[in-house]
This record gives structure tokens, sequence and C-alpha cells, in this order.
């Protein structure tokens, strides 16, 4: 079982990202179980969300404490949030983030590092605003590339017909984090 | 079909394929989404139901009831408080033998505000005569509501149904779910046939005053129809296996063979420790699970069946009886009356506290103990911080 979070803030997406992930998993064959992090979430507050991938049907019905990988779609949350918190040594931390990676407080003797400029990708297909660009399905694209666990064919048809609106940039944008993501090393 | 949804949604798609007429229902956090998508349906033209927007909870229920008297099928759902303001009017739903269906969202209550799991606002409602199911996953919070309709609307019962799923943990939790086909939901669960429906022309009343020397033998056959439940649920799970291929029971042995000590759970946490109990299982350690899944009529029977030979037995309640043990500690007891085993509950998972597999093993462990030494206090609460006194 593969289990994984995700860091956002309220009206990010983290949580519609993290269904439609599922949903892409599910199409494949596997199983996935999605939650939002139990809390009363506000617009602009970190969130969480979690997803638990694996070849069998998932019946675990508890928090994540151990995740396997973090995706983090918004890296200032890196200054208020401990999104490393349990993850696991050599697990696999995937931020969106366009400037240079050695700035990023991120122990790469523990961790891999995957960065993917997905707020440059949102704006420039227009997806949100230019205060507040919508990157969850850039993030998935760049979680696909990273990981593997899902082909970017499902993704991107999965995105396309679940996106709540502007499908095709939504679908471009899976395209293209998928295609940009890179292992820092 | 085979989709992904929450908990809610499931609830939802068991309804809209129940196809009520009636739906009223009061917004409650977290059973707002189910109401939210059943609205969906409606507005979209794929549930042909009338969505009656109500002021308060035990409107709600007035409304079901009214509708479900005129021998129209009805849909509601609510959560925590919202159900405890509609207590008076479960009594009046059950004694009026009208077998609408509702989905309770298991939340907490306050004070202090909680809207997290636990079973305590469904038990409080345990004597209302309403048959109660209680979902371990997404997949039975949706088949749930259909068997739920085809149960309560048996002419041997006549009486409502509330099936729960719980808050967060399966309300808002993703999971593959497969929706039934509509034609074969039809063909297992036909139209409602109300025998004591009010028609126009045809005045009567019913709820009028009963002299003591008549209500007692009321109250008798809402027992009786309880009782009768029991073997119309049988055969609503074996029509519903031939159907629909998922096999459902009052009560679900996993891993009981062989087993000297049993873990006794309703709820999402009995999924959880099916985990627990295959992972100690390889490690060569005898436990089963015994999941109750219906909580009203109380499955006593298959309960002593499965327990009375057990070295020790742990139940979990998510809910607390204040003065006395938790309410399925309670039955388990009563069931096994002159048979027992050493019974230990465990009181777990208040207000949305996680039940991790640390905490299961922990039980478990514990239970071995039991049985090995004797029971040591009857009630502990898991997990409590700073402990018991």
């Amino acid at each position: 079982m593969i289990e994984i979070r995700f860091h956002g803030r309220g009206g990010q997406g983290a949580v519609v990202a993290s269904k439609l992930l599922a949903r892409a998993v599910v199409e494949e064959g596997k199983y996935a179980v999605t939650f939002p992090m139990y809390g009363v979430e506000r617009r602009g507050a970190p969130v969480a969300a979690f997803l638990r991938v694996d070849e069998r049907p998932i019946r675990l019905k508890t928090l994540i404490y151990e995740p396997d990988i973090v995706v983090v779609l918004d890296p200032a949350l890196l200054a208020l949030v401990n999104v490393f918190e349990g993850l696991k040594e050599g697990g696999s931390v995937i931020i969106n983030y366009g400037g240079d990676p050695s700035r990023l407080p991120v122990d790469r003797g523990k961790y891999r590092l995957f960065v993917v400029d997905a707020t440059g990708i949102a704006l420039d297909l227009g997806l949100g605003s230019r205060t507040n660009p919508i990157v969850n399905t850039a993030m998935l694209g760049a979680f696909a590339g990273a990981t593997r666990l899902v082909s970017l064919e499902t993704l991107e048809r999965v995105v396309r017909e679940g996106a709540p609106a502007k499908k095709e940039e939504n679908a471009m944008a899976v395209r293209r984090a998928f295609e940009s993501v890179r292992e820092v090393t | 079909m085979k989709a992904v949804l929450t908990g809610n949604e499931s609830a939802a798609w068991g309804a809209r394929l129940s196809r009520p007429k009636i739906v009223a229902a009061y917004p409650i956090t977290p059973q707002t989404t189910i109401v939210e998508k059943i609205a969906d349906f409606i507005a979209n033209g794929e549930m042909d139901a009338t969505m009656i927007h109500v002021e308060s909870e035990h409107s709600a229920m007035a409304t079901c009831i009214s509708a479900e008297a005129t021998g129209v099928r009805t849909y509601t759902a609510t959560s925590s408080q919202g159900l405890a303001l509609m207590h008076e009017m479960l009594i009046w739903a059950a004694g009026a033998r009208l077998p609408i269906v509702m989905s309770v969202v298991n939340r907490a209550f306050a004070p202090p505000w909680s809207i997290w799991s636990d079973h305590m606002d469904t038990v409080a409602e345990r004597d209302t005569g309403w048959l109660q199911f209680y979902a371990e996953n997404n997949q039975e919070t949706l088949d749930s509501v259909i068997l739920a309709y085809r149960i309560a609307e048996d002419r041997d019962v006549l009486l409502p149904a509330m099936v729960t799923e719980e808050a967060f943990i399966l309300s808002h939790t993703v999971e593959p779910v497969e929706i039934p086909d509509q034609g074969a939901v039809d063909d297992y669960l036909p139209p409602l046939d109300l025998p004591h429906r009010l028609r126009p022309g045809e005045p009567v009343g019913y709820g009028s005053l009963m002299m003591p020397d008549q209500y007692m033998e009321i109250r008798y056959r809402m027992a009786r129809a309880m009782r009768r439940a029991r073997r119309v649920e049988e055969k609503a799970y074996e029509d519903f296996w031939d159907t629909f291929g998922r096999l459902y029971a009052p009560v679900e042995e996993y891993k009981m063979d062989g087993a000297d000590v049993a873990l006794v759970i309703m709820g999402s946490i009995a999924s959880t420790a099916k985990d627990v109990v295959d992972s100690l299982r390889e490690r060569g350690r005898k436990v089963g699970l015994l999941r109750i899944r219906t909580f009203r009529p109380f499955p006593a029977e298959e309960v002593r069946k499965a327990l009375s030979s057990m070295d020790a037995v742990a139940v979990l309640d998510r809910s607390y009886t204040f003065g006395h043990l938790g309410a399925l500690a309670t039955e388990v007891r009563s069931a096994l009356y002159g048979s027992s085993p050493p019974i230990k509950n465990y009181i777990v998972g208040l207000g949305g506290r996680d039940v991790r597999v640390r905490d299961l093993e922990w039980i478990v462990s514990d239970i071995e103990k039991v049985a090995k030494e004797g029971l040591d206090r009857e009630i502990t609460w898991v997990n409590l911080r700073g402990g018991e006194e």
C-alpha cells in the first residue's frame, strides 16, 4: 500500500485533486481511498488531503501517519506546516516550486525531492486568477510524472471528464507538469 | 457501474435507486452533501422526486410521516443534534408503522461541539422502534438504503429503518463503489404498497386515544414485527446476494474459526480490524472478529452462537451509555447470559478520535490477558489522555 498526503490551502483544490487521482487509479484497475483532513476548513488556511493506493481492496479506515509521498501545492506552506511529519525515510516530496530548488528546506539525504513550476503552468493556461492560480491539476500531472503510479493518458482523461471548469486547460496542465516535473539530485 | 464515491454520495445513490417520491431534510454537517447530491439528481431530471425544504429536522420527519401515511415512499437524512431533535417524530413514525428510510451520518453530540464521528446519536434512538443498520464502508452505505426499504416495507415488518455511516470516515471518504443497475433494483424492490395508507374518500383516523385495555397489544404487535424482521432480513439478504452478488448478514463472522478471543465491533472500525486480525493471525494469534451490522432487531441468537465458546470477548463501543456500559457491550452480555465467557467493554473513538491499528492490537493483547487471567475490570476507555482514574 502506498500512502500519500497532499498539503494545500482551502480553496486550492487539494481535495478535488485527490478525488480525481483516486478515480484515475481505480480506472487502471487498482484500488484507492481518499479523504480530506477531518477538519473545519477555511479558504486560505492550510489543509490536507490523504490518499491510499493498493493492488487490493483497502480496508484501513484510519488517518495516515506515515506517508510514502507528500505533495505540496504551495511552497509557502513549508514555513507554516511540518509537511515532512511522519514521512517515511526514502519517501518522496513533490513541491510546486519554480525557483532554485537548492533553497528549499528539504533533507535530501532522507527524502527524494521533485519540483514542478505548477504556478507557472496554471498562470500560463489561465487556471484561476493571477493572484490565486489553481495548481491542483498541474500537481496531479507532476505526481504521475514523479511516481508513475498512474499513466498520463488515464489522468488526462479523468481530469478532462471531472474538472469542474476549463476542462481542456486542466488536461493540458496535467500533461505539461507530467513532462516538466524533475527530481532534484 | 463502477464509480468512486464518498459515503454521502453513496447514500444519495442508494436513495435515488430506491425511487422515493418525497425527500424532506434539513441540512446539518456532515449530512449536508447527501441532500445536496439528491437535489442535483432531481434538478438534472435523474430522480423523479419532490424535495421539500423544511425549517427543522423535527419538521423533516413530520413531512416524511405525512407523505408516507398516504402510501408514498419517503427518504431523509440527518446527523447528531438533528436526529435528537427528531426524537419525538421517530417514535411517531414507528408507532404509526410507517416504513420510512433515513440515512444517519453518525456525529458526536454537543456540548462540546464536535462534527466528528461516534455512535451516540443513533444508539440514543435504539428504543424508538426503528430498525438500525450500521455500515462498514461506502458500498454498504449505498446497498443498505435499498435493503432497508425492502425490509422495512415488508408487510410482516412495517417499521422505519435507519442506515448509519460514520462522519468523515465514511461520509467524506472516497472509495470505489459499484452502483447497482436501476432495473435490477426495481426488480428487487417493488413499489411501496402500504396496507393502511390514507385514501381520499375513505376517512379513517390513526393515532387517537387508546385505553389501557388496548394499548399494550399495539406495542406487542410492534415487538412482533421487530421479531419477524429477523426472518424478512435474512430473505432480503439472500435475494440481494442473488441479484447483486454482495453478501450481507446481521452479524458478520470474520476469521472466527479457531479463534480463542473475539472482537465485537459495529461500523467502520470493523473494517480496520479485519486488517489487524489478518496480521495477528499471520503471527499465530487466535483472534476473530464479529461485526454487528444490525443493531435493531439485535441478532442475539447469532451473537450467542458465535461467542459462547470464546475464552474472552472484547466489545468495542464507539458510544457510551452514561452510568453503565457501552450499548453494544450491554447487548452482547445479555445475549450471552448463562453461557458467557468474560466480556470486557472498550470505549473507543468518541468525537472522531482515530482508532488506530495499534489501538486495536492493544485491545487484542488485553483481551488475551483476560482469557488467561480472568476479568480485571468490565470497562475501560481506550487511548484516554491522562489515563483512567
